[in-house]
């Protein structure tokens, strides 16, 4: 016999009799959901890391003390990416009597690779986009260049040994955040003209940087290509370590997208499991028909696994075709509304997709498969022989397990996959036992009469275990919805927070001690709310426990330039809102004052191989001191406050040099505010992060738009779950109809009686979901996002009422046909 | 295989015929909590080829049981079934419907056409998991033979019982089965539409050297089988 042959007529002629239509709806949903999904959020998240890439100029930045190796961007050519490269230096530039320290951008052909470099019109304030670098013999410059040197548009500037002239008013550059030297005002020339300024010299602070872009695979064959071929002094950059605070709005909308992928799974796998079911209900006489017929075990268990095999394929690749062209049509609409072009994606989606669907089917499947061919051949004349263990949990553990498995991989993390998994186990089992003792109760309190309310809960009562796989199937897939709905208000209202309206966006440094007075005045003057400041001593890492560093020790060229670097120390009373202790405690009250305490943050710690005890000998400007690390603190950075690496005890520094910093927010239409500031406070160090803020604040709305639309999505694979869970008792209720119709019950009544079952039911579902979100929501909030949970009663109570809705909507839309069905006909079957 | 039987309440069967039914002080009993139940007791038969029997008996007397287990369906308490000189208690219970597919076919009382498949589907399924070629052919020449050359293409629920119980008989001989065992093959049809099943039954029996075995309240039915077995309470009644 050819089993395979077989399989596939008789899937054929299963699919051209309709049995398959549910099954089949259901796989496609959740292939498409998935898919649809994983390639959206993989466009997205493409889009918004090229988008945050603008803020470095480039997918890859390789900054270097001397000049970067050739054979760099000659590899990148080679696999098709495209670079540029640039010399970044301080130097003094001149006009007449004025001169002022610049940061001198000399850039190639190309630059910048990502983002663009806007110029300004200085009479009209007019800005146009700029095309292609500085002419040589010409620089670009910002506005603070000409108010230092009292020049305008066609003055030639000294710059190192040559003159150029000065042909635009640059107004922003998308790589301005890069780094510390942006806080100088800004030239720009082409770096054909550099060794003509002479300024290049041994001993000089220079920094040559390649920039390089392309496609993402590209990119990241050439990171790693490059991180082995490094030099010291040599430093790879994506945006990602440039900004930690992108990288964290990144994550965040990242690990919420697959979350989203991850509950439109939860629900898939529901109405997958639901449906199987009821196949397998209706397909047991046919098993025992061919066991009759002369099929042994192994000729079901093949039959069916060919069958279920090619049902698979089949309905993963209409799936994944439906998500192509869903993920087209969502990214149409959404590069309109977002403003951004999404990157086209790779074929990955599709293949987690397919093997989505593949494992759903044969997880679920399989189980009940093996039981399947199993039937008793006698239930041909013995129709009460049944599966011995349709019903058991064992059937299911399979199909979990390998949930298990499609989560971890969904999830990206292993601990994240496994406790959503045993969240929605203990979930299963926790529903399983609450919905066996409500049916019981209702079982005990059997109401008296015939109206359709003691009807419906009879209908329940003699379904108790479909009613119960029914309402636990539903809760599951409203709870990964309500779940997500949850999760999603807390994750944006957490972004709102950190990156309110009136975030900071000017830091000032260098704030000397008796000018505090005054710029508080300064800053209540133009009614700015006076911005919290704080005490910064500068001081060099110079000593671990009492032995001295030693550079070579440190094969981490991260944690060489940190110790190479002077460390901003800081001290405070309180801990700031957005800093958290992981490890060891605040000052202690009880501390002996002679003990320094010093707290350190985590990141940092980590980098340079410190830990709680560690004895930090430091040098400062008015004497060396030693203090111990008494607490790790985790920061926030995405907040824009000032943070900083270490801070220690008030009291211990009080007596060393120190300045002052801040930041505070200031309205766009306050700008010229600045100029008067700079004018007062000729000492201060201005930097400008608006448009750095602008840039996340941008991305956060794009990444809004974009969990909207995955939202919806699974939203649709809801409706699939509760489309199977009403079809799974179809068969009974059609027959149980026929009955009711003979002995004269009316359309009506029947619907009445329903509509309580489903009604009662979807009451159920939503609590269980309501229950198990809200449980869920705080443990996701919590471990996997890292936000506040927020409680929502309403989101409980619309859950429960949507549920309630939507379940008894459906029941009845679903059961109008068999209601009209006359009752000889589906009696004589 | 020489085989001493202990031979009791059986016709007569000619010495040098070898039955191609045998049993054997065949008994089930089944457990409800603590009590046994017996519904089939000592059962002994011996069926000739070509034989066609009738099993009476009132609702709960053993008859279908009986039918289940000589046609392998069900396992014995104690006893043995030889069909075609094959012990089928001795084999597993894949090797019981690899025999089912090859000696047997199967008539029911509800028919039990898959509802998926359509008449013609219905009768090549039996050929299809034997790996027969050119199924469909003859399974169209088995339904022109039973009259209904013009339903091939329905479904199960587009036909009337008695054109479902002939889709049953053709897939019940379309294999060319030695045994045919049917469970109440009239039950669910009218007198005279079940008057013409029996016909056709009986008429391809005939014309195929069948050995018929059937269960049957139907009085008509069971005067045309050249045996009655009637069973009381488990036990049979010449």
């Amino acid at each position: 016999m050819n089993i395979v042959k077989l399989s596939l007529r008789m899937l054929l002629r299963d699919w051209r009799a309709g049995e398959l239509h549910i099954l089949t709806l259901a796989l496609v949903i959740a292939v498409s959901s998935v898919a649809t999904v994983s390639f959206f959020s993989d466009r997205v998240q493409r889009a918004l890391v090229l988008e945050s890439n603008q803020l470095l100029g480039g997918d890859l930045l390789i900054t270097s003390d001397n000049p970067v190796s050739l054979t760099y961007a000659e590899y990148a050519n080679q696999i098709g990416l495209s670079t540029t490269h640039l010399v970044r230096f301080p130097s003094m530039v001149s006009f007449g009597d004025d001169s002022v320290l610049t940061s001198i951008k000399a850039v190639a052909p190309g630059y910048p690779l990502r983002g663009e470099l806007k110029l300004a019109d200085p009479s009209t304030g007019e800005e146009r986009i700029a095309r292609g670098i500085p002419e040589p013999g010409t620089v670009w410059v910002d506005e603070k260049v000409m108010d230092a040197l009292h020049a305008t548009l066609g003055d030639k500037i000294e710059v190192g040994a040559t003159e150029m002239t000065i042909m635009s008013l640059v107004e922003s550059e998308p790589d301005h955040s890069v780094g510390f030297v942006s806080m100088n005002p800004r030239l720009l020339m082409n770096e054909k003209d550099l060794a003509a300024t002479q300024l290049i010299r041994p001993g000089s602070r220079i920094s040559y940087q390649l920039l390089v872009a392309g496609e993402e695979p590209q990119v990241k064959k050439f990171k790693l290509w490059v991180k082995n071929r490094l030099s010291p002094g040599e430093r790879v950059v994506s945006i990602q370590e440039a900004r930690p605070e992108i990288r964290s709005a990144l994550d965040r909308a990242g690990k919420f997208l697959n979350l989203a992928a991850l509950a439109s799974v939860v629900v898939a796998a529901a109405a997958i499991a639901l449906a199987i079911r009821r196949f397998i209900q209706r397909h047991l006489d046919g098993c025992a028909v061919m066991r009759c017929l002369g099929a042994t075990e192994s000729d079901l268990l093949r039959l069916y696994s060919y069958y279920f095999i090619m049902l698979g394929m089949a309905a993963s690749l209409l799936g994944c075709l439906l998500a192509i062209f869903a993920q087209e049509f969502l990214s149409y609409w959404l590069e309109k509304l977002m403003e951004i072009a999404l990157p086209s994606t790779g074929i990955l989606p599709a293949v987690q997709g397919i093997l989505t669907g593949m494992v759903l089917l044969l997880g679920f499947a399989l189980p009940p498969l093996l039981n399947l061919r199993q039937v008793p051949a006698l239930r041909v004349i013995r129709r009460d022989l049944e599966l011995a263990n349709m019903h058991s949990l064992a059937g299911y553990a399979f199909g979990t397990a390998v949930l298990a498995v499609l989560f971890v991989w969904k999830a990206g993390s292993f601990k994240l996959g496994i406790m959503i998994m045993l969240g929605f186990l203990l979930a299963v089992i926790l529903f399983g036992l609450f919905g066996w003792l409500l049916i019981k109760l209702f079982l005990l309190t059997r109401p008296a009469g015939s109206g359709p309310w003691s009807y419906g809960l009879a209908n329940i009562r003699r379904r108790a275990v479909s009613s119960l796989i029914q309402a636990t199937a539903l809760g599951l897939g409203l709870m990964a919805l309500l779940t997500l709905t949850l999760t999603r208000n807390d994750l944006l209202q957490d972004w709102q927070a950190r990156l309110p309206e009136n975030a900071p966006n000017r830091f000032l440094v260098n704030v000397q001690p008796d000018q505090q007075e005054q710029l508080m005045a300064f800053f209540d003057e133009h009614a700015i709310p006076r911005p919290q400041v704080f005490p910064m001593v500068r001081g060099r890492l110079l000593q671990i426990n009492d032995r001295a560093i030693n550079l070579d020790e440190y094969p981490d060229p991260r944690a060489k330039q940190l110790i190479n670097r002077e460390f901003n120390l800081s001290w405070t009373d309180t801990l700031q809102s957005d800093n958290e202790i992981v490890a060891g405690h605040w000052w202690s009250e009880a501390a002996d004052p002679s003990e320094h305490e010093l707290s350190m943050e985590e990141g940092f710690a980590e980098t340079l191989g410190l830990k709680l005890g560690d004895r930090l000998g430091f040098y400062t400007g008015g004497g060396n001191f030693t203090a111990t690390i008494t607490s790790l603190r985790k920061v926030d950075w995405d907040t824009f406050h000032v943070n900083f690496f270490a801070v220690v005890r008030p009291g211990l520094l009080d007596n060393y040099p120190a300045s002052y910093i801040t930041s505070f927010y200031l309205p766009p239409d306050k700008a010229s505010v600045m100029q008067e500031l700079t004018r007062l406070f000729p000492n201060f160090l201005i930097i400008d992060v608006a448009s750095v803020i602008e840039r996340v604040q941008s991305m956060v709305g794009q990444v809004t738009h974009a969990i909207e639309f995955v939202f919806l999505f699974t939203l649709l694979a809801g409706f699939a779950v509760m489309y199977a869970a009403i079809a799974s008792t179809q068969d009974e209720r059609i027959y149980e109809a026929a009955v009711f119709r003979t002995f004269g019950a009316r359309k009506q009544q029947l619907a009445r009686a329903w509509a309580v079952e489903f009604a009662v039911l979807g009451a159920l579902a939503g609590l269980f979901a309501a229950a198990g979100a809200s449980v869920l929501g705080h443990l996701i909030g919590k471990y996997a996002l890292h936000i506040a949970y927020s409680p929502s009663p309403w989101i409980g109570v619309s859950g429960v009422l949507v549920s309630i809705i939507g379940v008894t909507a459906f029941g009845l839309i679903g059961t109008r046909a068999t209601l009209s069905q006359p009752p000889l006909q589906v009696l004589r079957k | 295989m020489a085989r001493k039987l202990a031979v009791e309440q059986v016709a007569p069967v000619s010495d040098n015929e070898q039955p191609i039914i045998q049993v054997n002080n065949l008994t089930r009993e089944v457990y409800t909590g603590e009590d046994k139940l017996v519904i089939l007791q000592d059962i002994n038969l011996q069926v000739s080829t070509g034989e066609s029997i009738a099993i009476v008996g009132t609702s709960g007397s053993g008859k279908s049981t009986l039918l289940g287990l000589l046609a392998g369906l069900d396992i014995p308490t104690q006893g043995t079934v030889f069909l075609d000189g094959e012990d089928i208690f001795k084999l597993n219970e894949d090797e019981r419907a690899i025999l089912r597919g090859r000696l047997l076919g199967f008539m029911f009382q509800s028919f039990q056409l898959l509802p998926s498949l359509t008449a013609l589907e219905n009768v090549m399924l039996p050929l299809e998991l034997s790996g027969t070629d050119s199924a469909r052919e003859i399974a169209h020449n088995w339904l022109v033979r039973v009259g209904l050359k013009e339903r091939t293409g329905h479904y199960p629920r587009q036909l009337s019982g008695g054109e479902q119980q002939r889709v049953a008989i053709a897939r019940a001989f379309v294999t060319h089965p030695k045994m045919l065992f049917a469970d109440e093959p009239t039950g669910n049809l009218d007198a005279a539409t079940g008057a013409q099943i029996i016909d056709l039954m009986f008429q391809i029996n005939r014309e195929q050297g069948t050995t018929l075995v059937l269960v049957t309240h139907d009085k008509n039915l069971s005067a045309r089988c050249s045996r009655v077995i009637e069973l009381v309470a488990g036990r049979a009644v010449v």
